[in-house]
């Protein structure tokens, strides 16, 4: 057994116990570390496939940015535990059943021999081998159009997230410049007649 | 010719149609003398038209064609021949005098003009009926007199017994009707014509076939399906029950309807159809038993009747029973004879109830008559005379008809002529006991009237006044009675020329093998002779017996008859019964439709069709939705289970095939 | 010998439990959305796992795109939720069946 297969099954025994732990854990502030975990593993195992851009990219992006917005929201809310779990177990039998099902299914056909080493056979890369030079080849020339698309999708996340949560407070005036500008002159001004009084003298 | 043929039937329609339809505007004197006027010209027409056939000019031809169907023809056609010529007379005469007699019988009734139009309809459909020269014409006048005599009997529709009378009158009429079609059906189907010209001639083949279905001689069939049309129309047993219920109808229409006419038409639709029934022995037995057990058992139910109109109902029902016998017997001229004479006697005897009912200020309850031949002189006298004839004593027309009858059935050897000769001798004793109990009843003895102290009849025509005696009818009353005695008395000697000069000449076949008109024929010497010969023989000693009875037991011994009744007591319990026919009827036929319709309501409409099949359907997809709505949770996650069950299984189907 | 079928199995187990974590958590929706992003981390170890066995590098492309609209939808999920806990006081997932038929 050579060292890149003990790796990989540290790595992918870890990732999975993470995973299980993410979805059983009582605290949900656990099944969020637990998650961050989860990533870190991923990542390791990708940096194994030799795309350490993308290692990197999940560890900033996911878990610096997702994570932490999830524990944020965790911490925040003010939820009452002990409901939490009430009914956890009932659907227990039932959901592994179906998951090992699943599991043991996909499991059957990904590890024939369409996939086995023969028809998919390891490949070294060259010792220059820049994975984010080649990415970001790829990525302005060919891609570029999705690549704007995907800020496009971004800039709407951003706006969407701003407005679904947004509070006015109802406190405070605010001036509407289209009201202000519509308003006529008898909406403000009301002239009225009075006879001219005597100075007295 | 053609002109007068149609305008002996279509006259009195358009009289009833006048009445009918613009009553209100020509008023009840309108309305009678339209009517009268239109069945007067009717008789005058009839009369010419006797001359004309009597001389020698038959006719018979289509009118008009309706449709062809299939190779079949549907038309309207006259036959006129001397028997339609016999059968047009008499119902346009006894029409014409009950037209008359209606305006004195019904002048204070609020419906008037409705029943002057009825009886008008009436005579139309029954000339039609008679003037047929095919079975479709014939169906429709069958038809168009049973409607009629279901609106006639029911006139005064707001009465119950009415009601349920002239129901029970359609629906017994219906029965026949359903055999009668059988027999028509048969003749469509095998002699493939409809017209009587056609279908006779096609006769003796048809005789040597059988019918398909069952296997019968076709003849036979046919002729029994005839046959129980007739016994529907002529209230022969066991399809006698509707008569004495239609006696809810006015007293005109007793008489006309129930006596003259209408109840006839079978006796004349088996004669018109002689050269078939004469081809079916079978056929022919089964008609004399039928008519000569009516003839007696109908004549003993009619001996414990209190009722007038029921007494002389039940009399009519024995006298067709008479005519059925004769017929059984190949002595169609007879029938035909005793029908005539028949209807003038009874007519006699049913307006003389009339009258009598009148002047009783619409009392029919014999027991609270008694002694009115003082006061009711004209009425006396000619009910007497129709009692005479009806009980059969010459020489008066009764006389005539009646032996003929007897003797052709003495001399006819078909199976059951034994039986029907002995049946037919016991009535005639019975029938003198009624017809002279009816007189002495309601016309001799004490005056039970006036114990009675002013009962009025329970019948819902408008009352008198209390008056306290009765008195004679207006002239329009008694006018036709007399007018009607008078060929109860004379008809009767017609018999040499009727029955045995070849009158009918080629309207009526007789078999060879049927020669009892033929060896009367031989014997007849004219009509004194006749007499004579009749006053030896055993018929008119056995109505003299009855009559003396009636006298010994209603005028010299009148506590007698409430002896007897206790003393048999079972017998007079079945007579008063009817034979049990009424309840048996009530309870099996229509408690059984009842109780079939109730179930048919009960389990299919409301179980089977509204339970399982309209409502059931509805829960069936409500209990259907009711399960299926658990899948739509509301929960997310539950949905996105249901999809990926959907995934498992869809790679466990395509793992499985490859 | 590590082979891809290594690679996929394991992101098969991975999706499983992924989908087990929304099926069982029924009372905390932020579980159900972490287990959400289980299954894309799942989808995006495919997607690599694909790429370096095939030498081609647009599976990893794919992957980037697939964190970007990631990172997006976990933003506008979570945004949701704050809404969402701030009308219902819960998080229950329970309570959401007003689709309920």
């Amino acid at each position: 057994m050579d060292s890149k297969t003990v790796v990989f099954y540290v790595l992918a025994a870890l990732l999975i116990f993470a995973a299980v732990r993410v979805i059983t854990a009582r605290n949900p502030v656990h099944a969020v570390l637990y998650l961050v975990l989860a990533f870190f593993n991923a990542g390791g195992l990708w940096l194994t496939l030799q795309a350490e851009f993308l290692a990197i990219a999940l560890i900033m992006v996911y878990v610096g940015a997702v994570m932490v917005l999830f524990l944020f929201v965790v911490m925040m809310l003010d939820i009452d535990i002990k409901r939490l779990r009430q009914g956890f177990w009932n659907y227990m039998p039932l959901a592994a059943t179906l998951g090992l099902l699943l599991a043991g299914e996909m499991a059957l056909v990904l590890s024939s021999d369409y996939f086995g080493t023969v028809a998919f056979p390891d490949r070294a890369m060259p010792a220059d081998y820049s994975n984010t030079k080649d990415l970001g080849r790829l990525l302005f020339t060919d891609y570029v159009y999705p690549f704007e698309l995907a800020s496009i999708i971004l800039l709407v996340a951003i706006i969407a997230a701003v407005m679904l949560t947004l509070r006015r407070r109802k406190d405070v005036r605010h001036l509407d410049p289209v009201k202000q500008i519509a308003v006529k002159h008898t909406d403000r001004l009301r002239v009225v007649q009075m006879p001219a009084e005597k100075e007295s003298e | 010719m053609k002109l007068l043929y149609l305008i002996i039937p279509f006259a009195p329609l358009v009289g009833a149609i006048v009445a009918g339809l613009f009553g209100k505007f020509i008023g009840r004197a309108g309305a009678h003398w339209v009517t009268i006027l239109s069945v007067g010209i009717s008789f005058v027409c009839s009369v010419l038209v006797l001359q004309d056939v009597l001389a020698g000019e038959t006719f018979s031809g289509t009118v008009y064609t309706w449709m062809e169907a299939g190779g079949l023809k549907l038309e309207i056609g006259f036959l006129i021949d001397r028997l339609t010529a016999v059968m047009m007379v008499v119902v346009t005469f006894v029409s014409l005098m009950v037209h008359i007699y209606t305006i004195g019988y019904m002048a204070e009734d609020p419906g008037y003009q409705r029943f002057f139009s009825y009886i008008s309809l009436f005579t139309f459909s029954m000339l039609m009926l008679v003037m047929a020269n095919n079975f479709l014409q014939l169906f429709f006048g069958w038809e168009a007199v049973g409607l009629v005599s279901y609106l006639l009997i029911g006139f005064w529709y707001t009465r119950p017994t009415a009601i349920y009378a002239n129901l029970k009158a359609f629906l017994v009429n219906r029965v026949g009707d359903f055999g009668f079609l059988m027999g028509i059906a048969l003749i469509a189907a095998y002699a493939g014509s409809l017209d009587y010209a056609a279908v006779f001639a096609k006769g003796p083949d048809l005789a040597a076939m059988t019918e398909s279905v069952t296997g019968w001689p076709l003849m036979t069939a046919i002729c029994i399906g005839l046959f129980i049309g007739a016994m529907g129309k002529s209230a022969q047993f066991p399809l006698h029950v509707w008569l004495p219920d239609s006696m809810e109808g006015p007293t005109p229409i007793s008489a006309l309807i129930h006596a003259a006419t209408m109840v006839t038409a079978g006796i004349f639709m088996v004669s018109r159809m002689s050269p078939l029934f004469e081809l079916s022995e079978t056929a022919l037995s089964f008609v004399i038993i039928i008519g000569a057990i009516t003839a007696l058992f109908m004549a003993l139910i009619a001996i414990v009747q209190t009722d007038i109109k029921r007494v002389v109902a039940y009399s009519t029902l024995s006298q067709l029973g008479y005519m059925t016998a004769a017929l059984g017997a190949s002595a169609y001229s007879a029938a035909i004879f005793h029908l005539m004479t028949h209807a003038f006697f009874k007519a006699v005897l049913f307006l003389g109830a009339g009258s009598v009912i009148i002047a009783m200020h619409h009392e029919q309850d014999m027991r609270r008559m008694g002694g009115l031949r003082k006061y009711m002189p004209i009425t006396y006298a000619t009910v007497l005379v129709g009692a005479i004839a009806n009980a059969g004593l010459p020489p008066f027309a009764g006389f005539f008809s009646k032996d003929s009858i007897i003797e052709a059935v003495q001399l006819s050897h078909i199976w059951g002529s034994g039986f029907a000769y002995l049946a037919l001798l016991a009535g005639v004793f019975v029938g003198g006991f009624y017809s002279f109990r009816l007189v002495f009843f309601a016309f001799h003895g004490e005056e039970r009237f006036r114990h009675a102290g002013g009962h009025h009849g329970d019948h819902g025509e408008a009352g008198h006044g209390h008056h306290a005696e009765p008195h004679e009818s207006p002239k329009v009353v008694t006018v036709p009675l007399i007018l009607l005695a008078i060929p109860a008395i004379v008809s009767g000697w017609l018999i040499g020329p009727m029955l045995f000069g070849g009158y009918f000449g080629d309207a009526i076949f007789i078999g060879e093998n049927h020669p009892g008109i033929e060896e009367m024929a031989h014997e007849f010497q004219g009509v004194v002779p006749m007499v004579l010969h009749g006053l030896m023989s055993l018929p008119f000693w056995l109505a003299l017996a009855g009559a003396v009875t009636a006298w010994f037991l209603y005028i010299k011994r009148p506590d007698l008859p409430a002896v007897i009744k206790q003393k048999f007591s079972l017998a007079s319990f079945i007579l008063e019964e009817k034979y049990g026919f009424d309840r048996f009827n009530d309870w099996f036929f229509a408690g059984g439709a009842r109780g079939v319709g109730r179930g048919l309501w009960k389990g299919g409409d409301q179980m089977l069709i509204d339970g399982v099949a309209v409502n059931g359907s509805a829960k069936l997809v409500g209990r259907f939705a009711g399960v299926v709505r658990l899948l739509q949770s509301g929960h997310i996650y539950q949905y996105a289970f249901s999809m990926l069950i959907g995934v498992f299984a869809f790679l466990t189907w395509w793992l499985g095939r490859s | 010998m590590i082979s891809l079928s290594h690679y996929l199995v394991l992101s098969a187990l991975l999706f499983s439990i992924g989908v087990v974590g929304i099926f069982l958590n029924r009372k905390n929706l932020i579980v159900l959305l972490m287990a959400i992003e289980l299954m894309l981390l799942a989808v995006n170890m495919n997607f690599v796992a694909f790429s370096h066995y095939l030498d081609n590098l647009a599976g990893q492309l794919f992957v980037f795109f697939i964190l970007t609209v990631a990172a997006a939808e976990s933003g506008i999920g979570l945004a949701i939720l704050v809404v969402l806990f701030r009308n219902m006081s819960t998080i229950d997932v329970d309570d959401l069946d007003s689709l309920k038929g």
